[in-house]
């Protein structure tokens, strides 16, 4: 048996470089021995995409995307599919839990310099994959077709229609229809099950391959290619398996724990993950009383409600749209914006430090606010944060370069 | 083979293959932009589509003064209301109770901005959707003893929004807007073309 599985293994190496790419990968690729509780979230991402993608297949088994079915079959899916509660409700929960670990992905980037040279494209391939993400989030959001489905769709759509001059006709074009409809639900299903989930494994296929030919960042943001043993392997890397696949299924663990309380215990999370007005068909005749997105989107929401200015005459909502445009744009500069000499927020300066802590606040104000009904002191503060938002990445390059920075040490602490 | 004539015959090459490199790119790019119309296309509103949204014909000749009557365009029903002098002349002792007296901030199309809010003023064309919760308003007179301002016009029964007989909203009440007017156009005194401009069709 044994003898043949050698065989076998030989047989397609000889073929298709199997040994190598498994030392490229995992036998053999070296990861800083210093990472911490942050450099999980990667491993948790990639594990949500995989149950996203085998929950969505098994929901597309009884999901019907027409405007007269939707909405009856995911109530069937729920009610008369043998466990297609449990499917449902992990997909549901995946879309929230995949928005919780990418921003703390993010984050650790920001914390620690992963966007800096020569790791700039694994940051842009990675901005590119949380920007499918949330149109991902966005398409998926409207096929049970609740009422918050159907007005989430048609607030969001509607911004097409600022773009001046040929706006009406994009809307036309994005809805196929004068008004949200049946034919828009079936485009979005296309675009959700299809087009979307192919882009995106092709870019994390890309994530992961420049990542492995640059090197993992680490919590002191130097490089351990520089001491290398007479081997020719970093004296502060230790090999990505056994020792990190073992740590990171030490973690999964955990991470599956609580995925699992959420699933079979709060798959609503107060309303948070599921929200309640789409548990009532979708009408367009009626609009509901408080239109919210899901809450991985109020962030941006809250920059969209916060622009009232009608510059050169253009439509605030079409400000709006540049304004949260913008908010994600600004982070595929984020490697050119960074003139630091160190990477890691362990040896920058006051001033980074307090950028990134008000960043980080001002991003979970606005999403907070963008749950909340408008009133005027709540626009005054999400355009104050707005403002703080973009100014963390206009005046990087200046914090960045003027602050005292501490040198780093030559090896991992 | 003397180096000469290698570097003549690269020469030769070298010119043949970036015409032939352009041609293949250029062509290959038409092709590619041709093929893509019809994926684009597809996305355009459907025959079936176009026909539901399609701009409806109303003779509004039947109508009595001061009655209304409703008509279906693109799943929304549209109110067309005869009015009176009596409730024309009324709309001007109005603009100290209404929120947007002056239709700023509603929707509209240009030939129907004015305060009574329609090309002509015999007939008002309003979407009768509330601009609150999206219920339909109700034609009321003054045997509805709302308020002190009330003259009659239009009656949200779901929260209670009330909109004079030019659609205008009061303040006050939960709706923000005036109620949106569709465009339209009048082909002859008496016969009216819902969902298109004038302008559109020539």
């Amino acid at each position: 048996m044994k003898r043949f599985l050698i065989f076998l293994r030989d047989w397609i190496d000889a073929r298709l470089p199997i040994v190598q790419a498994w030392d490229t990968h995992m036998g053999k690729y070296y990861a800083p021995k210093n990472f911490n509780f942050w450099y999980f979230f990667g491993v948790f991402s990639l594990v949500v995409l995989v149950i996203q993608l085998v929950t969505g297949i098994w929901l597309t088994m009884n999901y019907v995307p027409s405007e007269e079915k939707a909405f009856a079959s995911i109530e069937y899916i729920m009610r008369d599919v043998e466990y297609g509660w449990l499917l449902r409700y992990m997909h549901s929960t995946g879309a929230s839990v995949f928005f919780i670990v990418v921003y703390l992905h993010m984050f650790r980037g920001l914390l620690y310099g992963s966007y800096q040279k020569p790791r700039e494209l694994v940051w842009i391939i990675g901005v590119f994959i949380y920007l499918l993400l949330v149109a991902e989030g966005f398409l998926g959001y409207i096929l049970p077709w609740g009422q918050m489905s159907y007005w989430g769709a048609q607030v969001i759509v509607s911004l097409f229609g600022a773009v001046p001059l040929f706006g009406d006709t994009l809307l036309e074009w994005v809805r196929g229809d004068y008004l949200i409809s049946g034919i828009t639900l079936n485009r979005f299903f296309a675009l959700h099950v299809a087009a979307v989930p192919l882009l995106l494994v092709a870019l994390v296929v890309l994530h992961i391959l420049a990542l492995h030919t640059v090197g993992s960042n680490n919590p002191d943001g130097i490089e351990i290619k520089e001491y290398k043993d007479q081997h020719g392997v970093p004296v502060d890397g230790i090999k990505f398996h056994p020792y990190y696949t073992v740590h990171d299924l030490f973690g999964l663990t955990i991470f599956l724990f609580f995925f699992c309380a959420i699933v079979f215990f709060f798959p609503e999370f107060g309303g948070y993950f599921l929200e309640k007005s789409n548990f009532e068909i979708a009408n367009p005749y009626k609009t509901p009383e408080h239109i919210a997105p899901v809450w991985y989107y109020t962030p941006y929401y809250s920059m969209l409600r916060a622009t009232t200015i009608t510059w050169f005459g253009l439509d605030a909502k079409l400000w709006g749209g540049i304004v949260m445009s913008l908010a994600i744009v600004l982070l595929f500069f984020v490697p050119w914006l960074d003139r630091s000499p160190v990477k890691s927020i362990r040896y920058k300066g006051w001033a980074s430090r307090i950028a990134l802590t008000v960043f980080v606040i001002c991003f979970i104000v606005l999403g907070y606010l963008g749950l909340q009904p408008v009133t005027e002191g709540r626009t005054l503060v999400s355009q104050i944060c707005t403002i703080l938002y973009l100014a963390f990445f206009v005046f990087m390059p200046l914090y960045t370069s003027k602050e005292r920075t501490k040198p780093p040490p030559a090896r991992v602490t | 083979m003397s180096g000469n004539s290698n570097s003549t015959d690269n020469k030769v090459n070298t010119i043949r293959r970036r015409f032939l490199v352009a041609s293949t790119a250029t062509l290959g790019t038409a092709g590619i932009i041709a093929t893509s119309i019809p994926f684009l296309r597809s996305w355009n509103p459907n025959a079936r589509a176009r026909a539901a949204g399609a701009p409806v014909r109303v003779d509004v000749s039947k109508i009595e003064r001061g009655a209304m009557i409703s008509v279906g365009w693109r799943g929304r029903p549209v109110y067309i209301l005869r009015r009176t002098p009596d409730q024309l002349s009324a709309l001007n002792q109005l603009n100290d109770v209404l929120a947007d007296p002056e239709s700023l901030q509603s929707d509209q199309p240009e030939y129907a901005s004015q305060p009574w809010r329609s090309s002509n003023p015999e007939y008002l064309i309003v979407i009768g959707l509330c601009t609150h919760l999206g219920c339909t308003p109700k034609l009321r007179g003054t045997d509805l003893q709302i308020s002190q301002q009330w003259i009659g016009g239009f009656f949200c029964p779901c929260h209670g929004s009330l909109f004079d007989f030019a659609g205008r909203v009061y303040k006050g009440v939960p709706a923000p807007y005036n109620l949106p007017i569709p465009p339209y156009f009048f082909t002859s005194p008496t016969v009216v073309i819902i969902g298109e401009d004038e302008a559109v069709t020539g």
